[in-house]
Parts: structure tokens; C-alpha cells; sequence
């Protein structure tokens, strides 16, 4: 039967995330936008609380942990731990981006071991807090050319390469490293390793000064012959061409929801204070007039609102695919795309509306259209989201449509 | 299990696609009309773009009151889970439904578009398959013994995936009898259903509109004063042939409400309003001097009707973008230019792929709108929120629509012209359908 609202039973677990952005992150967002690179120390003692609730069963903490895909979700529709992933997002990043992405144990590298990692793995790597790392500076989008090579050294491999963007990368316990085995090879060869903090040859080098989510550090990280044991390769060491990219693309199907949870939930925040501070100035938004009818602030405020309302559900509709096992990377990457651009266009229409109180540091308006900048960027571009779409609409690979 | 054999025991929301699939197996197969492989068209009433008639006059219909209460509609209960799947029997429903707008409708709409008529035989066909009765309780005559907001919302996409003309005149029916089974006392009930539930079903019209810049439906000119309506009715589906309208009218300093009128009284004239698409539906203007009428609903019913019947057109606007969608993705694979598919360029590409992602939001945000409808939640935030996409994007995919075909697209060679003019009805259409 459809129905869109959020579950009956992840109620009570959404409102918690909501008091926690509510009252942990939000009093702390301006003090990390100003102090950046200072350490949120706050957030230790909520981490602990956050993998508290996910140990509880249905609530998977501030998600990243959460997106393993279930087995079989054969018997009846599964409302599962994606679903409840992207949800408290959104709440937490209604509270604050930057300091979501600052959680301890929930990197998106922790996303990355959780859905692609071997159940030993899952076990070795539990607890560890991992960041990923694929950016390099030569290039971004085109994922597949990185030039960072992992080579096989008795039963460890050797990593060799510059990362940069880290997300969490200074603060992490672990970064989950996209390197090549081969690089004559092309995507197939391309694997990602768990690389723990402190092993010899993995230098943190800078850490970014950044336009937005500043409580969050971004980091710069070096691998000089820097030896891991061949365990932590995730998923197959085989190199299969006919694969292809497989492998390591699949975290993007479970990674790009929750960063479209992301922009959800940021751009909800914008939202919710704009009408809050046009209503102070006598504009009431009216749902059953026509919007002709309407102030034009109260119009503009109808149309983002609209948007919105379409970001959400894509996001929540692509975790819910997850959630039942079907394939998902058409409708993760048209969640990523409408919710990364929309947040954006929200943010920054917000900031014009309530005007000086928007563009001051009086509110958090103005940070917010700050934050929501990299959302468009991060975990695919807009543009790149558009490639998938398309490519998948019209049938056509890579190669075809470049 | 056939109507007759059926007599105890309740029908469920989804009993609905069972009682759909069994009328149509039934009475008449689609192959009966013989309206699949029609190798040959009259152009019907060609004439009609330019009539002024009276109000249609074939039926009368009796006063009647065989209950003792209203028959009223429970919403639908709800599993409390986030879930995108149609019932089994809505699937069913969509596919007949489906399959009627693919291999009827869509061949059928140039020809009607250009006529400015339906064919009658769609019409009766459409009726055949109990479009008027998904809104309608068991009891009297219908098929639900809940709230069905999200199967109306479900077939009026599918309808329009073959025509959204077309729909719109095989639909506006459905508007009344769902009006009236809504809204309507015991008395009005009794009186009218029966017809709607009948061998025959009879052309009817939910009127709002006013023409007028800024059309405002909380904001009437049309007058109801001492029984009787005065005023101006727009882009009527079918007004040319509705024996009984539903006309939304202002009660003195009150507020609006809606009325129920029957269109043999000599105060009701009709004149032909054809407009830029939508042209299958023989829109019309309804003038109305001193015209007895009954008031149907509260002044929140006309409320809800609003809002009802903006979700309808929002569900209309699936369809037919999705029409556009399916019909420039082969066109763009296979049209070459400078040596190679124009799909292959982005600036093409990604006109598609927009196409798809707007397209996927317009539809989500309309179906949490119906399913909140359907569940007795308030959703006039949601039809709103839908009504703003749907009309925003969905004219930008019948522009986009146009634009990938270039010049072949402005050409009456291709329907993609007709969509665009159609899909620009959604943000100005009020009334008409409702679900």
C-alpha cells in the first residue's frame, strides 16, 4: 500500500536525533564555524550515545554504519536500517553538517566497509572510525584515473599516492583508500584498502581552510610505501574487466542517499527560519490560494518548498529501495542531484529573502548557504549525477556518453 | 466472484481492481467496440468548436431518498510503513487501465484533438471499465468500501500516459459521481448515483473556474442567492453534453460551496471554449441565469474539492510527461548529427536526464498527497507542494519535450506539440477531474 510518511516505528528514533541536533549541535554550530580545525569535543560524548542507539536495533545511529544491505529482504516490504539512516540525517543535519560529518565512527568510509566489506572484516573493523579517501589532486569526477597504486609485497600491499578532500581525514581512526592495482588495467583493477592511522609510511599533511561545514576538518594525506596487510583490501583482490568499476562504485548507491540526506535536512533548517522570520514580517504562506494571489515572498517560499518536498522523498525512496534489495543507482544518484542542487538553490534564496538578517552571521542562515555548497559537490557532482541518469535512461555506457 | 454472486462479507480498498477487471471481462471486451485496429476515423463534430447550445437534456433525473444517512466513505487504514508499492489490485487496475490508454486512447489523439471531440465509443468504453465508480461506495452501486484517493490518483496517470484530452473527457464524470458520494446528503445520493452506476453513464461536469486573470476559486463571482445560480463557468470538459454540472458558486457573504445542477433548465447555456490544448475534452463555457440549485457539501467540502481536484490534475501531469519521456528517449538515441546519436552530447543528455529526475519528484510528492488523501490526513501542504511541481516541471518537460525534437517536434508529424499545450492546462486548470 503506498504511503510516504515516515515509518510508525522510527518515530520515537527520529524525534531523539532531532533533540540531539536540537540541542548538541545547533548551540554549537556558530563556535566550530569560527573555530575551524578546533576539535568538536562535544561530540565524543554523543558518539557514544550515537553508537548506543544503534546498538539498540532499529535506530542506526547518525547512519553512516547503517547501509549494508539486508540479505533477503524477500518477505514483505523491509523498512530497515537505510531508511532510519537517511531520516536521522536529516535531522542531524538540520542541526549541523559540518558536525555530523565530524562524528566519530560514522565516516563515510564507515559506509564504505559496510557495504562492500567481508563479514571478517565487518568484525576487524568495528568501532574503527574511517574516512575515505579517492580525491586526488589530478583528479576528481573521473574517479578512475586515480594514480595511487597498491602493489602486492608478500601477503601486504604497498600503497604509493597523494589524497586529498579527506573528509574526517585528520580526526579519523582509518581511511579507506581507493587505489590501482594496475593502472594499464583501467577501473577493474581499482580497490579500495582500510589503511589505519599511524602506520608507517601515511602522513597527514594539511588540513583545507573551506567556504563551508568548517567544524568538519578535510585533510590532505601521503602514502609513502606504506605497508597493509592484504586482509584489508575490501571486497576481491581479483581483477576482473568484464566487472569493471563494480566493485568499488557500489558504496555510491549506499553513500549518495545519505548525502542527499544531508542537503534535506540543511535545507529544511533554511527553510523553517525563513518562514519563521517572514511571518514576523507579516507574510503567511497559503497553502490552498493560488500563489498569484500571494505575496511574491510567500510564492518563492511555495516553489522551494515544492522542491524540497520532491528532494526528500527521492532520498527516502532510494534508502527504501536499499532497504528491500532492489537496485537503487538510478534513484540514489536522481536523489543526489535534485536534493544537492535544490538545498543549494534554497540556502542561497533563503539568505536573499530575509535579506540582512540572512546575510549577517546574526543567524545561521548565511553559514547554511555556505554548508550546503558541498553537498552538490561531494560523493559525485551534480553533473556527474546527470551523466548516471542519463546514462542509465538512455542505455548508454561510458564510453558511448562521456 | 461477480457482482450478483457477491453479497456478504466486505470489500476491502482492494477489492476494487477484482471488481474492475470482472466488469470489463464481463460486459465487453476492449476488442468489442472494435476500437483497437480502427483503420478509419470520422472526424465527430467538427463543427462543435464553434457551437452555442442549450444545456443537454436526455435524462431525468428522479428524486429519490432510500437512505436514512448519507453513505459515507471510511479513510483508508494505513500499514505504518514508508511503502512505494500499489495494492495488487491497484496494479491490476493500472494495467487494464494502461492498457485501454495505449492501444485506444493514444491512437485516437490526434484525430481528437483535432475534432475537439472524444469519440463516443472511448467514452462509452472508458465508462465500460467503471472510471465512475472507483470513488463510489459498495452500497450504492460502487466498487470501495474506503477512500480510494490514491487508485484515482493511479489511474487518471495511466490515462493520460495515452492522452491527456482524451482522459479529461472520459473522466469528468467520475468528478461528479465522486462529488457526490463524497459531499452529497441521502437524498442527493439516491437521486443521482444510480445513473453513475448504470449501463449508462451520463456526461457530467465539475465547474470552477471563472475566466478571469488571477482566478482565485476562493474567490467566486458566480452567485448562489435564494436557490438559484447566476454566473460564468470555464473550460468545462464536455459542457456541451453534461446533464448534470457541479458548479462551485459564492453563498452570499459565506464563502464558496458547490451546487448541483441539472442542465435542461432553460437558464443554462452552453458555449463552445476551445483553448490551446486539452482539446479532446470540447471545453466550454457554462452561463448560468437564475438557475435552481441545490447546495452539495459544506463550505469545507468545497474546500477539500479544491484541493482533490488539483491532485487529479497533478496525477493527469504523470502521465503525460512520462509520455514525453518514453517518446524522446528512442527519438534522441536514433536522430544523428554530426556524425554520431545526439544522445551522446550532454547538452542532450542531460535535458533527458533532468526530464527523469523532475519527473520522479513530481510524482512522489503527488503520490504522498494522494496517499494522504486516502488515509483521511490533512494534505493540503502536499497538494500544493504537488501542484507547484507538477506545474512548474511538467511544463518544462513538455518545452524540453518539444525542443529535443527541434523543428520535428513543432510538427503536427509527432504528438510532442500536443503535450506541451497540454501539460501548460495544469497550473490553470481547477475542477474537471477529481480523484
Amino acid at each position: 500500500m503506498i504511503n510516504l510518511e515516515t515509518p510508525r516505528k522510527f518515530r520515537a528514533f527520529v524525534n531523539q536525533a532531532h533533540q540531539v541536533a536540537a540541542e548538541m549541535l545547533r548551540p554549537n554550530s556558530r563556535k566550530y564555524d569560527l573555530a575551524e580545525h578546533a576539535y568538536p569535543v562535544e561530540l565524543d560524548m554523543l558518539a557514544a550515545m550515537v553508537d548506543g542507539l544503534g546498538a539498540s536495533g532499529t535506530g542506526s545511529g547518525a547512519g553512516a554504519g547503517g547501509v549494508r544491505r539486508p540479505a533477503d529482504a524477500a518477505d514483505g516490504v523491509v523498512n530497515g536500517s537505510n531508511l532510519s539512516s537517511v531520516l536521522s540525517i536529516m535531522e542531524m543535519c538540520w542541526g549541523d553538517v559540518g558536525l555530523l560529518l565530524s562524528m566519530p565512527r560514522q565516516g563515510l568510509g564507515n559506509s564504505a566497509i559496510a557495504s562492500v566489506a567481508s563479514d571478517e572484516q565487518l568484525r576487524r573493523f568495528d568501532g574503527v572510525w574511517a574516512a575515505m579517501a579517492i580525491t586526488e589532486p589530478g583528479c576528481g569526477s573521473d574517479s578512475a584515473s586515480i594514480r595511487t597504486t597498491a602493489r602486492l609485497d608478500g601477503d601486504s600491499y604497498l600503497l604509493d599516492g597523494e589524497k586529498i578532500f579527506v573528509t574526517a581525514g585528520g580526526r579519523c581512526d582509518a581511511v579507506v583508500v581507493w587505489a590501482t592495482l594496475d593502472k594499464s588495467l583501467g577501473r577493474a583493477a581499482i580497490k579500495s584498502f582500510v589503511v589505519p592511522k599511524g602506520t608507517p609510511g601515511m602522513t597527514v599533511e594539511r588540513l583545507d581552510h573551506k567556504l563551508g561545514i568548517r567544524a568538519s576538518d578535510t585533510a590532505t594525506i601521503r602514502f609513502e610505501n606504506c605497508r597493509v596487510p592484504a586482509g584489508n583490501l575490501l571486497g576481491s583482490p581479483e581483477i576482473d574487466t568484464g566487472k569493471g568499476f563494480a566493485g568499488v562504485m557500489q558504496t555510491f548507491d549506499n553513500t549518495r542517499p545519505l548525502v542527499a540526506a544531508m542537503a534535506v535536512g540543511v535545507a529544511r533548517a533554511s527553510m523553517e527560519l525563513t518562514r519563521e522570520l517572514l511571518a514576523g514580517a507579516g507574510v503567511e504562506v497559503d497553502y490552498d490560494r493560488p500563489v498569484h494571489r500571494q505575496p511574491a515572498a510567500a510564492a518563492s517560499y511555495l516553489a522551494m518548498e515544492a522542491d524540497w518536498e520532491a528532494a526528500y522523498l527521492l532520498t527516502l525512496q532510494a534508502a527504501w529501495m536499499a532497504d528491500n534489495g532492489r537496485p537503487n543507482s538510478l534513484q540514489a544518484s536522481m536523489a543526489k542531484a535534485k536534493a544537492g542542487r535544490t538545498a543549494n538553490d534554497i540556502t542561497l534564496r533563503c539568505v536573499e529573502l530575509t535579506a540582512p538578517l540572512g546575510y549577517s552571521e546574526n543567524h545561521l542562515l548565511e553559514k547554511w548557504a555556505r554548508d550546503s555548497k558541498i553537498l552538490d559537490i561531494f560523493e559525485g557532482t551534480q553533473q556527474i549525477q546527470q551523466l548516471i541518469v542519463a546514462r542509465r535512461l538512455l542505455g548508454k555506457t561510458s564510453a558511448e556518453l562521456r | 466472484m461477480s457482482r450478483q454472486e457477491r453479497t456478504k462479507g466486505r470489500r476491502d480498498a482492494i477489492g476494487v481492481g477484482v471488481a474492475l477487471l470482472n466488469r470489463l471481462a464481463n460486459s465487453r471486451a476492449i476488442d468489442r467496440l472494435g476500437l483497437r485496429k480502427q483503420t478509419e476515423r470520422a472526424v465527430f463534430e467538427a463543427t462543435r468548436t464553434g457551437f452555442r447550445t442549450a444545456g443537454a437534456l436526455t435524462r431525468s433525473f428522479t428524486a429519490a431518498a432510500k437512505h436514512a444517512q448519507p453513505s459515507r466513505l471510511p479513510a483508508a487504514k494505513g500499514t505504518g510503513r514508508f511503502d512505494l508499492t500499489p495494492t495488487e489490485d491497484q496494479q491490476m487496475v493500472v494495467e487494464v487501465v494502461r492498457e485501454f490508454a495505449a492501444e485506444v486512447l493514444r491512437p485516437a489523439a490526434a484525430d481528437a484533438d483535432t475534432a475537439c471531440a472524444t469519440d463516443p465509443k472511448v467514452i462509452e468504453q472508458s465508462a465500460e471499465l467503471g472510471l465512475s465508480l472507483i470513488e463510489v461506495p459498495e452500497d450504492l452501486g460502487g466498487i470501495v468500501t474506503e477512500r480510494s484517493a490514491m487508485t484515482g490518483v493511479l489511474v487518471s496517470e495511466a490515462m493520460a500516459h495515452g492522452d491527456l484530452g482524451q482522459a479529461v473527457a472520459c473522466l469528468a464524470p467520475a468528478a461528479v459521481s465522486t462529488a457526490i458520494s463524497l459531499w452529497g446528503d441521502q437524498t442527493q445520493q439516491a437521486t443521482y448515483l444510480p445513473a453513475f452506476t448504470g449501463s449508462s453513464v451520463p456526461a457530467a461536469a465539475l465547474a470552477i473556474l471563472e475566466p478571469r486573470p488571477l482566478f482565485d476559486p476562493f474567490t467566486l463571482r458566480t452567485r448562489w442567492d435564494r436557490g438559484r445560480l447566476t454566473g460564468m463557468k470555464s473550460l468545462v470538459p464536455r459542457g456541451a453534453d453534461a446533464e448534470l454540472l457541479v458548479i462551485a458558486a459564492q453563498v452570499g457573504e459565506q464563502g464558496p460551496a458547490l451546487f448541483l445542477v441539472e442542465s435542461r433548465h432553460p437558464g443554462v447555456t452552453i458555449e463552445a471554449e476551445p483553448a490551446m490544448g486539452l482539446r479532446a475534452a470540447s471545453l466550454s463555457r457554462v452561463i448560468l441565469e437564475d438557475v435552481p440549485a441545490v447546495q452539495l457539501g459544506t463550505f469545507e467540502d468545497y474546500a477539500a474539492c479544491v484541493r482533490l481536484s488539483r491532485l487529479g490534475w497533478c496525477a493527469l501531469s504523470l502521465g503525460t510527461a512520462k509520455a514525453v519521456l518514453d517518446y524522446v528517449t528512442p527519438y534522441v538515441n536514433t536522430r544523428t548529427a554530426f556524425g554520431e546519436p545526439i544522445s551522446h552530447r550532454q547538452s542532450v543528455a542531460f535535458m533527458v536526464a533532468n526530464i527523469g529526475i523532475e519527473l520522479e519528484g513530481m510524482r512522489l510528492v503527488t503520490y504522498r498527497a494522494g496517499s494522504r488523501a486516502e488515509q483521511g490526513l490533512p494534505f493540503a501542504r502536499e497538494v500544493a507542494l504537488a501542484r507547484r511541481l507538477c506545474t512548474d516541471k511538467g511544463m518544462q518537460i513538455g518545452t524540453d519535450g518539444v525542443q529535443l525534437l527541434g523543428g520535428h517536434g513543432f510538427v503536427k508529424d509527432h504528438p510532442v506539440e500536443r503535450w506541451y499545450r497540454d501539460l501548460r492546462a495544469i497550473g490553470v486548470m481547477e475542477g474537471g477531474v477529481l480523484v
